[in-house]
């Protein structure tokens, strides 16, 4: 930090910390809501996002269909991917211990990026941006915000919400609160148990579809391991923010996307996955179920 | 007279005999091949790999299965490990004869990663669950940035460090460059055989399968199964969490150097995420807590993809495909208990234990 301190650098950094930072909520929503509900580490949701990408660089880049129609089609895509993954994949290991479904799906994330791999080449694909807004220019421009930011902010900020809602004002969400708190109580209450982690896995991948839009929009380079960094940076973003917490995805996912930032700029690009992934070790060692988790206290 | 003795021995003591036979019987079986031709360049190219996964696999075993932690770091001991003895044996190759070097760097290598195991461990074990695993994970992960972005050099005033480029060094002229950054060592001189590697399986199997079979590894398989029982019965919990991570750390930086001297060059990025998956995987397939399983998928597993490599692009994607499948035969509850009653049928006595799992 050897240059004079720069106040609208510092914003701008912050902004774009925010934007980046909103993509690893939508993701980590993901990874949250899975993790509650099921119980389990999705460790193939980062794929899901790339299928989502590749979707969506076919259907927009490709065959000019409307950007809104090609990230709906990816949604609807990545959304049969996750209930398929979770009926084939995941549904028998159900009572098995966890560590076989983390294997499991280990699994099938390699074989969604080797998929990818097959049928679109490793080489990086230049992605265009869906967003179609311009810059929009601050203090004499002095701050530049490109219109991806705006967008990714505001739709993180709109989706949290609606997810807010529904999971509190409807019968559905209702019984995605109850499998939670506990299954076996909920199936005896009449909860259709199946049908909610499917709807649960279901949200979570077209969640994952509208990130990866976003993400290739704003980072235009897209390749079969695309997801794979963006879905541990969100794994522990979910952590970060306490597991199984729907505000404390979002929390950690902006507070992780601003970490990541600022640091790229101020003290190292090459540290700042160190950065972050240090003050996750910070955190869960005050708060060892993240900042907003619940402490669960164990009985003999 | 043998055979009596055989009779009378405890049964752990014959299960362990049974597991270094195989070991032993691998190498003869190796040997045997080599010696009569039979072995291809790319399978015999796969050999130290192989050993260096056995040791990994039998190491986080004892993490995962006997302590019940589950750890997504292993490839971080690994990556200490590997430089440090690497740096050893860069060093000390050329004066000291060269079986002292290898052993002092194998040495080294362990008691770095074990100091990394205490100092991880400390903090982190007071965590537990998903917690910890996302915690080894980070660590794994600050590792691999770290040692990617570290240059370290000597020259005739002693070591420089620097985390931004090799100019920043200020080495004099005589000066060279050991770690370089994203490119780490180069140069390295291969010094790992089939024959160390097989030899430090023994040493791994010897130290490991002696731990869990003492009072200190029933203690810690007491914490396994139930932790506040544990503690109840005035077991000390974090000096035997501590112990079997410890130990874990030590042997995985062990193979880290066993793997790295098998290259010509060292790189961070070798030791990332993914490899910490891979090794859990040949833990969890060989079966959660049997050291034996452990050894035996870490071998078929490595030696898999080289096998279909004649399928070329398909490969990893089958490997995928056969890794789910495995997963779902094996564990699913609905299959296992289909399972038991097929053995039932054709065996009378058949009473086939559940695989024994961590939650």
């Amino acid at each position: 930090m050897s240059e004079v301190f720069d106040a609208m650098q510092f914003l701008s950094y912050l902004i774009n910390g925010i934007s980046l930072g909103s993509v690893y909520a939508l993701i980590a929503l993901g990874y949250t809501m899975v993790y509650g509900i099921a119980k389990m580490l999705n460790f193939a949701h980062g794929d899901v996002i790339m299928i989502g990408s590749y979707v969506v660089f076919f259907a927009f880049g490709s065959f000019g269909l409307n950007p809104i129609v090609s990230v709906l089609l990816s949604m609807v895509v990545c959304t049969l991917l996750g209930v398929t993954v979770e009926r084939v994949a995941y549904r028998p290991l159900r009572e098995a211990p966890s560590l076989a479904v983390l294997i499991t799906a280990i699994g099938v994330s390699y074989l969604l990026q080797q998929t990818a791999q097959l049928m679109w080449s490793s080489n990086p694909k230049s992605f265009t941006s869906v967003v179609g807004l311009r810059a929009v220019s601050l203090f004499d421009g002095q701050l530049m915000i490109s219109g991806e930011t705006i967008v990714t902010i505001l739709s993180c900020i709109l989706i949290m919400l609606a997810l807010t809602w529904f999971v509190n004002h409807t019968s559905a969400g209702h019984a995605m609160l109850a499998v939670s708190e506990d299954r076996g109580a909920a199936q005896l209450m009449g909860v259709n148990v199946n049908a909610t982690i499917s709807l649960t896995f279901a949200i979570g991948s077209a969640l994952a579809a509208i990130a990866g839009a976003l993400l290739c929009s704003s980072y235009p380079t897209l390749q079969p391991t695309t997801g794979a960094m963006p879905g541990i940076k969100a794994f522990v973003a979910a952590v970060f923010g306490g597991i199984g917490s729907i505000p404390g995805a979002f929390v950690g996912g902006i507070l992780l996307g601003i970490i990541e930032n600022l640091s790229k700029a101020y003290i190292s690009t090459q540290l700042s996955d160190a950065i972050v992934f240090l003050m996750l070790i910070v955190v869960l060692l005050v708060k060892p179920t993240g900042l907003l988790g619940k402490k669960v206290n164990v009985k003999v | 007279m043998a055979i009596t003795k055989l009779k009378n021995m405890k049964k752990t003591t014959k299960s362990n005999l049974i597991t270094f036979g195989i070991v032993v019987a691998f190498y003869l079986v190796i040997q045997l091949c080599t010696g009569m031709g039979m072995m291809t360049s790319s399978f015999a190219g796969q050999l130290v790999p192989i050993c260096a996964y056995i040791i990994l696999a039998v190491s986080l075993n004892l993490t995962v299965g006997i302590l019940g932690e589950l750890s997504l770091g292993h490839a971080g001991f690994m990556s200490v490990g590997a430089f440090s003895g690497t740096l050893v044996w860069m060093t000390t190759s050329a004066t000291l004869p060269s079986w002292l070097a290898l052993a002092l760097s194998f040495v080294v290598g362990g008691v770095v990663a074990g100091l990394f195991g205490l100092l991880i461990g400390i903090p982190v074990l007071r965590l537990s669950g998903d917690y910890l695993a996302i915690v080894t994970l980070a660590f794994g992960e600050i590792i691999k940035n770290f040692m990617n972005a570290c240059y370290l050099g000597y020259d005739a005033n002693g070591l420089h460090f620097s985390l931004k480029d090799s100019a920043s060094l200020h080495l004099a002229a005589d000066g060279q460059v050991l770690i370089n950054g994203a490119m780490g060592i180069t140069g390295v001189k291969k010094a790992s055989t089939f024959t160390v590697g097989i030899i430090l399986i023994l040493i791994t199997l010897v130290v490991i399968l002696n731990l869990i079979h003492s009072r200190a590894g029933r203690a810690i398989t007491s914490i396994r199964d139930n932790e506040i029982a544990a503690q109840s019965i005035g077991i000390n919990i974090t000096r035997y969490k501590l112990m079997a991570f410890i130990v874990s750390a030590v042997f995985a930086g062990v193979a880290g150097v066993l793997y790295s001297l098998n290259f010509s060059t060292l790189v961070a990025k070798k030791f990332d995420y993914n490899t910490s998956i891979l090794i859990l995987v040949f833990v969890v397939l060989g079966g959660i807590g049997n050291i034996r399983g452990s050894i035996i998928a870490a071998a078929i597993l490595t030696v898999l993809p080289e096998l279909l490599r004649s399928m070329n692009d398909y490969r990893m994607l089958i490997y995928a495909i056969v890794l789910i499948v495995v997963m779902i035969f094996s564990q699913s509850p609905q299959l296992v208990a289909w399972r038991k009653k097929t053995l039932a049928k054709f065996k009378k006595n058949g009473s086939v234990k559940p695989p024994k799992g961590v939650a």
